[in-house]
């Protein structure tokens, strides 16, 4: 095979493989997130420290983010909604997921593309029809993809990289999720 | 030997073969499994040309048929008669331990002690059944396979079919033909035409020798011994029932069950790429096929290459079902089953209950299995694929024996 490169080191994403099977503690990671309101609907989450491989982990820096709603919702619009963050997460997740599926089949990108569209009824969380939900009612993501590979091979890739998604999972199936004031 | 399947009456023609003295316990009759673990309606999903043991074949005059159960318990009986089995009937094996020179096993029938064990007691003993299971109201009756014989004894009214591999799309297209109204939660599956360029699709699986791969060859062996059985049905008219065949009869599709939450049913939202993955990895083994008949010379002998229409995505699959409703009043679990080794008191099953072993030979010395998913081969759970596996796990056995001595 001609090496191919991604910039995916999957040999490391293999290994890890091999070395968790038999050690499913050092598997276990917890993701941090802390959040301060600001003013009206603007808050700020900071990510920085996270828990994996049995012991506290840190990114190399900080990053913050910034939610807000729009001006159409009569607020400051300083920076996105909450609820477009989960778009986010989804794109880049199965992005990657489809970086390091090629580069494990030995496929070279030369451009990844995608736009994700989820379509949300505001009147759940208006309150105004307690008939529609408050989450997206449905999302849809569209990528093209420029490859050296059939047209067969590249779906594969996009269907393989939902398959291992961490977002892809978590919005498509249910998650307990506990709330608690401290 | 434990088990009178075709497993173990295949280890034990071969054990008489090289004139090992051996027994076969079992806790029912020959082909217990056949008789008191399938439904009413089943038939093989393997053609009867197929239907082959070690010297023992199929005669019929429909080798393109499919043996309904009565059927397949007569082969095996007869299979069992022929090759002279000792198999000793209604003999419950409770406990299998290790000692010095071989092992002690405890029957319902007395001890026995032996210098090898071949554990050939069947890998499908218990259904799979999802925990959530217990969060569904008591109002909604639930089944296994094990619990179904046909649609009369289902209460009126709508039917959860949970899983879409050969059970459950057989299942669901059983009762939706009784009158019910049907759901089937789908995660992922094999689908499979039941013709391919007019061939029987597991004339192809047998013929290109995808069927013969071997343990040590397969790339994901975990991956491989864990696939779900193809969709397929054995019916006299060869019809392919994949998912919409089922659609197309009225079977609504909803994804994966991931959970019940307040006496409502949560299906993933990802069912269409259960589906793509399903049509995707379809079409790559029809190329299989395809490259196989190109490089073969068989071209000529077989119909053009065709392709299938994909899945068809249901406009909206609904993601929760309220089972309190009186809309679903029973629930099918068609999710699979796994073996039961409880009575094998010896640390030889990892943390999930699957028996470790190195194609059917178990780090115990003188231990060993048959029957299992991809023991050693693709094809070793089918009764045609017996006869290879057993054949190389029964000369390792003599030549243990041997050695021993
Ligand atoms: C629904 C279904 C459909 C199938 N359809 C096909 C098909 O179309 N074609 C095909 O080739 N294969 C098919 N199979 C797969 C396979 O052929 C069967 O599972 C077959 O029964 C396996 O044979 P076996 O001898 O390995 O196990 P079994 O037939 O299960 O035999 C094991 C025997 O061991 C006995 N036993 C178990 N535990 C003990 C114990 N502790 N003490 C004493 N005795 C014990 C059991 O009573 C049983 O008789 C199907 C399987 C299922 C579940």
């Amino acid at each position: 095979m001609t090496t191919i490169d991604n910039g995916v080191n999957v040999q490391a994403l293999l290994d890890a493989r091999e070395v968790l099977k038999g050690a499913p503690e050092a598997a276990q990671f917890t993701w941090r997130a802390s959040s301060r309101w600001q003013n009206g609907v603007h808050s700020t989450t900071t990510i920085q420290n996270f828990f994996g491989l049995g012991q506290e982990q840190s990114h190399k820096s900080e990053t913050v983010f910034t939610a807000d709603h729009p001006e159409v919702f009569a607020a400051e619009d300083n920076g996105i909604t909450p609820i477009e963050y989960l778009l986010v997460g989804l794109a880049s997740c199965l992005t990657a997921g489809v970086a390091s599926v090629a580069q494990n089949r030995g496929i070279q990108l030369r451009s990844v593309e995608s736009t994700v569209e989820g379509n949300h009824d505001i009147r759940g969380i208006l309150g105004a029809d307690s008939d529609v939900r408050n989450g997206f009612n449905d999302i849809k993501v569209t990528f093209t993809i420029d490859a050296d590979a059939s047209q067969q091979d590249i779906e594969a890739l996009v269907a393989q990289s939902q398959k291992r998604s961490a977002v892809f999972d978590a919005l498509t199936n249910p998650t307990n999720v506990t709330v608690e004031v401290a | 030997m434990i088990g009178a399947g075709h497993a173990g009456l295949a280890a034990s023609h071969f054990l008489r073969d090289r004139s090992v003295d051996h027994v076969v316990l079992e806790r029912g009759e020959v082909a217990n499994s056949w008789r008191h673990e399938r439904w009413d309606s089943l038939r093989l999903l393997t053609p009867n040309w197929q239907s082959r043991l070690p010297g023992h074949r199929y005669e019929g005059p429909d080798p393109d048929g499919y043996m309904t159960m009565g059927e397949v318990i007569e082969f095996i009986e007869r299979f069992a008669t022929v090759s002279r089995a000792p198999v000793r009937t209604g003999t419950n094996v409770t406990s299998v331990r290790r000692t010095d020179d071989g092992y002690h096993v405890t029957t319902s029938h007395g001890e026995i002690r032996c210098r090898a064990v071949v554990i050939a007691s069947g890998a499908c003993n218990r259904p799979t059944v999802p925990q959530f299971a217990d969060a569904v109201p008591a109002s909604v009756v639930q089944l296994t396979p094990f619990d179904y014989a046909g649609p009369t004894h289902l209460p009126d009214g709508g039917v959860l079919v949970v899983g879409a591999s050969a059970t459950g799309v057989q299942l669901a297209a059983e009762l939706k033909r009784s009158g019910r109204p049907v759901i089937l939660s789908v995660g992922e599956h094999v689908r499979l035409p039941r013709l391919y360029r007019g061939r029987d699709v597991l004339w192809w699986m047998d013929a290109s020798g995808v069927w013969d791969q071997r343990h040590d060859e397969v790339d994901d062996l975990a991956r491989a011994r864990r696939l779900p059985s193809p969709q397929l049905v054995g019916t006299p008219e060869r019809r392919t029932l994949d998912l919409n065949t089922l659609a197309a009869m009225g079977v609504e599709l909803v994804g994966r069950w991931a959970a019940v939450r307040d006496g409502r049913a949560l299906f993933s939202g990802g069912l269409r790429n259960v589906f793509s993955l399903a049509d995707l990895k379809m079409r790559r083994l029809l190329d299989t096929f395809d490259e196989w008949a190109r490089a073969h010379g068989c071209d000529a002998e077989v119909d053009p290459p065709e392709r299938f229409a994909p899945t068809h995505v249901p406009e909206s699959a609904r993601w929760q079902i309220d089972l309190r409703s009186g809309e679903i009043r029973t629930i099918v679990w068609a999710t699979g089953f796994r073996p039961d080794f409880r009575w094998l008191d010896m640390p030889v099953v990892d943390e999930k209950g699957r028996l470790l072993h190195e194609g059917g030979v178990v780090g115990s010395p003188g231990l060993y299995a048959l029957g299992l998913p991809v023991l050693r081969r693709r094809k070793s759970t089918f009764i045609h694929g017996i006869e290879d596996d057993a054949r190389e796990v029964i000369d390792h056995l003599t030549r243990h024996l041997a050695v021993r001595r």
